[in-house]
């Protein structure tokens, strides 16, 4: 656990204790005391074409503590809250993981847990975020580590000045937290983000000094990037105009990165609004590639039924309706192959670096 | 066995000079010659049977074809006696028997299983006998007061105390033993007799007047060759079968170990005196319609119709005569041949009014689920009394009973160690086979089961619907008893030696009926409990839960909740989510009567409800009466790691099983008043341990 920076602990605080309130109220009613938490599913996410991003509709979900199917849910969520408001008390910040422990217990008089495992603690914490309109720092939770930053980008965290530029091949590391409040970004030289989504190719590139080169801050979230990562990358985007890039591996996963990236998840689609980067671009690696870089077919990698179903789900989604991008999908379909970024080192250990990116940059081969 | 004339004198051993050898009557005689017999030489042979020679031959017949079955027909036919005594005198009946091993020779008395002869004593607090009628009752064969009516009885034939007598004699030459005082200004007699066996008379060997300190009463005391086995089809069985379906007897039983066991008076009523009645002519066959004919005193046919039988009015009597083309004038010995066979089909062809139903008395509904509740450990227990049918002009009444619950021994079985269920196990026991008792005229029917109609109709019942699992051909599967009566005037055995029923249409449908509603009865129960359990499992989710929610509001509300007003309120709602006050009822937690179930007692871990007689429950266990300090109330022998169940030491939740717990009053206030707190979660407790074995 971490002491907390500067609180708005207030309203957290009051909204978490709300919940005894929901409890407590309903009890003297004499009613089933339910809470409604904001449906995290496709079903209630609409995609605002204006604004290019993901939104949260208004469909909730009822949860009752006199309902089989929903007790234990319902007293879970009391028990996080509780743990959530220790920490506003306490001014800590703590992570999931924390939480799980925390809130874990064998229920008295009986065999059963509270919870089994971290997969039913995390979940509630999602649905405490969206349904009390609390950011996760708010509530003081973080997520793992799981990025890194190199470039010409100068932050400035717990007071310690952090020169991206002077951080050797392996970075900073991004923390989960970095809203202004947490880091501050002192200077920012560069003209580009390039967000990558494997820890190797971020290397590869840190390694060859692709990003001074090319003038740019070199991001990575090792897979799905973290919410500190794409918060990095939306406020390089908006208070430095930075267009943003995204360098995935060619299958559906890497397709779904980067529309995360781009507009918002499904699951935290209210976090979209501070997270997305609506202009965001698909810099590769995409199903035309192969061809015009031509790597050989048996670098490919035959697409599994779950690429295929996945790929098929992605051409529906709204987002994805760009003729470019139902093209982009449909070509691997019918080639039937997915390549990962490493399948560059085929042809050299440097392409990536030295042809690939260089010729994509040159030539403004993205897909939007 | 129809007539008794004093054997004759001549011993084997002088039959020869008496009666000379006759000459061959011819020479041709064939191949048959050597061998063949005269009639002459057979009427030589032909002469009267002494009743010990009889008794010997067809001792299986009256149920004394090996000792250990001997040893209970005794303990029956005495038992039997005093029950029928009482009962006809008005008095409730309290029996004592008493088993005690005898030694044999000048050995040393031998233990219980190894021994050989033993002494049974009966004693009755009944009418007692009139001195002079003493030897003849218990030492003359075929000589009683039952034979000659027609009126529901336990004994009929006048064959059974003195046959046990004269086993008694066969084996062991010891008379029998009999005291009896007819009021308490009568004196008591004793009397020690045995039976002549050549001319079936008494012998009497003492006769004098004792001091007893019983005011009024029969005991009766023989000697017999036996042996002494527990389980199926022992005395002991009988004794709590006949404790289960008379539970106006109050009976005590010292087993041969010395100990005593008690069978208590559970249903506080005589039954009521059945009345005795005369034949129904669907009920006679055509020998004895000639017979009757014959010994006939009336003068003309029609009036011996209507005065020998019931249901024959005088003109219906003409009626049928004019129907048989006989004259209602002519004389009934004059009736023969094919006139008397005309009349008999005409009267079974005739419409004749069923017979009076009042020479049965059925157990009842009420005294069989005494009885039933009283005996066996159980869950469940319903009864059915049918209302009276005829079979070949005899009436007779079905009455079926059930206990479904734990096994009825449950109390001698050891204690396994308590263990979690895991899910799909399954209580112990649920795989046993339901046990039937059988009675005729409340007599517990031990031997040839598989021949009997009740068992037959028990097979033929679809126990499936009701939610009891049952193999082809098989007995149901499950813990509970089945209990089959049949009273009637004249029951239908299927052989001389009164095991088993026999199966007649009218006798079968009736059990079938009875049986068919015991099953919905149980099926009802079980759906009913079923869903109040899933009900209650729900309940109990939320009560688990509740201690959580309600911790974890206190601490958001920085721990000054009202935390106890809160659980109590959830608890409430949880209590109206889950079928509420039904499931409490279901679950017997709040004493009221088990709905929809007529005649039926629904035992839980709370309490009774139904119809549940209000005595205290004692135990079939061996506990010296005498030796129970006041306020203590005799507990069963059951494992103690149960909670809840028929326990005294909590307060009782339910008003019924406060009035169970009569011995001890101040529960009984404290059941009727607004629980303690800590009631509630002690009972939570409870359940939990119970939900963990
Ligand atoms: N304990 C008894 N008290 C009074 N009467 C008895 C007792 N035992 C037998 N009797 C009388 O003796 C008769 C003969 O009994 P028993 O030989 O058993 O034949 P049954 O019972 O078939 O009539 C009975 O009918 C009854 O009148
Ligand atoms: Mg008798």
């Amino acid at each position: 656990m971490a002491k907390t920076k500067q609180t708005k602990n207030g309203t957290v605080e009051k909204k978490l204790i709300g919940l005894a309130d929901l409890v407590i109220t309903a009890a003297q009613r004499a009613k089933d005391p339910t809470m409604a938490i904001p449906i995290r599913a496709l079903s209630n996410v609409t995609f605002n074409e204006r604004k290019g991003l993901l939104e949260m509709g208004h469909k909730k979900q009822a949860r009752s503590f006199f309902n089989v199917g929903m007790a234990k849910k319902f007293m879970q969520t009391m028990l996080v809250a509780d743990a959530l408001s220790e920490l506003q008390r306490a001014e800590l910040t703590t992570s999931l993981r924390e939480i799980y422990y925390r809130t874990k217990h064998t229920i008295q008089d009986s065999h059963e847990n509270t919870f089994d495992t971290q997969d039913e603690s995390d979940p509630i914490i999602e649905d405490l975020e969206v349904s009390l309109v609390a950011l996760r720092e708010e509530l003081h939770v973080r997520a793992e580590n799981g990025g890194s930053v190199v470039g010409p980008l100068v932050l400035g965290d717990d007071g310690d000045r952090v020169d991206c530029a002077k951080l050797g091949k392996g970075g900073y590391s991004v923390p989960s937290i970095v809203e202004p409040e947490y880091v501050e970004i002192r200077r920012c030289t560069a003209d580009f983000v390039l967000l990558v989504e494997k820890g190797t190719q971020w290397n590869r590139l840190s390694e060859d000094k692709f990003w001074r080169r090319y003038n740019c801050v070199l991001l990575t979230g090792n897979g799905q990037p973290p919410r500190g990562v794409r918060r990095l990358a939306r406020r390089l985007h908006e208070e430095y105009r930075l267009p943003v890039y995204v360098l995935v591996d060619n299958d559906p996963w890497g397709y779904y990165i980067y529309s995360v990236v781009k507009q918002g998840s499904i699951n935290l689609a209210f976090e979209s609004q501070r997270m997305a980067i609506p202009k965001a671009k698909f810099i590769g690696l995409s199903s035309a590639d192969p061809e015009r870089y031509e790597l050989p077919r048996n670098v490919g990698i035959k697409l599994n039924e779950k690429d295929i179903a996945r790929a098929k789900e992605l051409l529906n989604y709204q987002w994805f309706q760009k003729p470019a991008w139902q093209a982009e999908i449909k070509r691997m379909l019918t080639s039937g192959l997915k390549y990962e970024l490493d399948a560059l080192a085929n042809k050299d250990f440097q392409y990536l670096t030295k042809k690939y990116l260089p010729r994509k940059l040159k030539e403004k081969d993205w897909l939007d | 066995m129809a007539t008794h004339k004093p054997p004759v004198s001549a011993a084997k051993s002088v039959f020869p000079s008496k009666i000379p050898p006759q000459p061959p009557a011819s020479k041709k005689t064939g191949p048959r010659a050597d061998s063949a017999v005269t009639a002459v030489e057979m009427g030589a042979r032909q002469r009267e049977i002494s009743v010990s020679e009889f008794f010997t031959k067809n001792r299986h017949l009256l149920g004394f074809d090996n000792p250990r079955k001997a040893l209970l027909t005794c303990v029956k036919e005495a038992v039997d006696n005093a029950l029928d005594a009482c009962e006809e005198a008005g008095i409730l009946p309290e029996v004592t028997v008493q088993l005690e091993v005898v030694a044999t020779g000048p050995s040393a008395v031998p233990p219980v299983s190894q021994a050989t002869r033993f002494r049974i004593t009966v004693t009755d607090n009944g009418p007692g006998i009139v001195r002079q009628q003493i030897p003849r009752i218990f030492a003359k064969l075929l000589y009683g007061s039952k034979f000659h009516r027609l009126r529901m009885s336990r004994g009929q034939q006048g064959i059974g105390i003195s046959a046990a007598g004269m086993y008694g004699q066969l084996t062991t030459g010891k008379p029998v033993k009999i005291i009896s005082r007819t009021g308490p200004k009568a004196a008591a007699h004793y009397f020690e007799v045995q039976i002549d066996t050549k001319k079936n008379e008494p012998l009497v060997h003492e006769n004098k007047q004792i001091q007893w300190e019983q005011p009024r009463g029969t005991q009766v005391a023989i000697e017999v060759e036996g042996r002494y086995q527990k389980g199926r089809a022992s005395v002991d069985e009988y004794l709590e079968q006949t404790s289960i379906a008379n539970p106006h007897v109050r009976l005590i039983y010292r087993t041969p170990e010395g100990d005593t066991k008690e069978y208590p008076r559970a249903y506080h009523e005589l039954p009521p005196s059945p009345k005795e009645i005369k034949p129904h002519p669907y009920g006679i066959e055509f020998g004895m319609l000639l017979k009757m004919l014959h010994e006939a005193k009336s003068q003309t046919l029609s009036s011996f119709l209507s005065s020998e039988f019931c249901r024959v009015t005088p003109a219906l009597a003409d009626e049928m005569c004019i129907a048989a083309k006989v004259s209602p004038k002519a004389k009934p010995r004059d009736i023969r041949g094919a006139i008397a066979e005309t009349l008999y089909q005409t009267i079974q062809a005739t419409k004749i009014m069923a017979p009076p139903t009042n020479c049965l008395s059925p157990i009842g509904e009420k005294a069989i689920l005494s009885g039933l509740y009283k005996q066996i450990k159980g869950e469940f227990y319903t009864a059915v009394s049918r209302p009276p049918s005829v079979y070949r002009g005899n009436p007779f009444i079905i009455e079926a009973g059930l206990a479904f619950g734990k096994a009825p021994d449950g109390a001698t079985k050891p204690e396994k160690p308590a263990m979690p269920l895991a899910e799909g196990e399954q209580e112990e026991g649920d795989s046993e086979l339901a046990r039937v008792i059988r009675y005729a005229n409340r007599v517990p029917l031990l031997y040839q089961q598989s021949a009997c109609a009740t068992f037959k109709a028990v097979l033929a019942t679809t126990w499936r619907n009701y939610g009891i699992a049952q193999s082809r051909g098989a007995l149901p599967a499950g813990p509970m008893v089945i209990f089959v009566h049949i009273a009637s005037v004249w029951v239908p055995f299927t052989s001389e030696s009164k095991e088993a029923i026999a199966e007649y249409d009218e006798i079968h449908k009736e059990i079938t009926l009875a049986l068919r509603e015991c099953g919905r009865r149980l099926g009802l129960f079980l759906r009913r409990r079923e869903r109040a359990a899933s009900e209650f499992r729900r309940r109990n989710i939320f009560e688990l839960y509740i201690e959580e929610v309600v911790e974890a509001c206190n601490r958001l509300k920085g721990g000054k909740l009202p935390t106890e007003k809160l659980k109590a309120q959830l608890h409430k709602i949880a209590s109206s989510r889950t079928g509420g006050i039904k499931t409490d009822e279901t679950l017997g937690k709040t004493g009221a009567g088990p709905e929809g179930l007529p005649h039926s007692i629904i035992v839980t871990a709370d309490g009774i409800e139904g119809d549940a007689p209000p005595t205290p429950h004692v135990s079939r266990t061996i506990v010296p009466v005498t030796e129970v300090p006041d306020g203590i109330r005799i507990e069963e022998n059951r494992p103690s790691s149960k909670p809840g169940r028929r326990q005294t030491a909590k307060p009782a939740p339910a008003k019924r099983g406060a009035r169970r717990d009569a011995a001890v009053p101040s529960f009984a206030k404290m059941g009727s008043v607004a629980q303690p707190a800590g009631a509630v979660r002690t009972r939570r407790k409870a359940q939990l341990t119970r939900k963990k074995r």
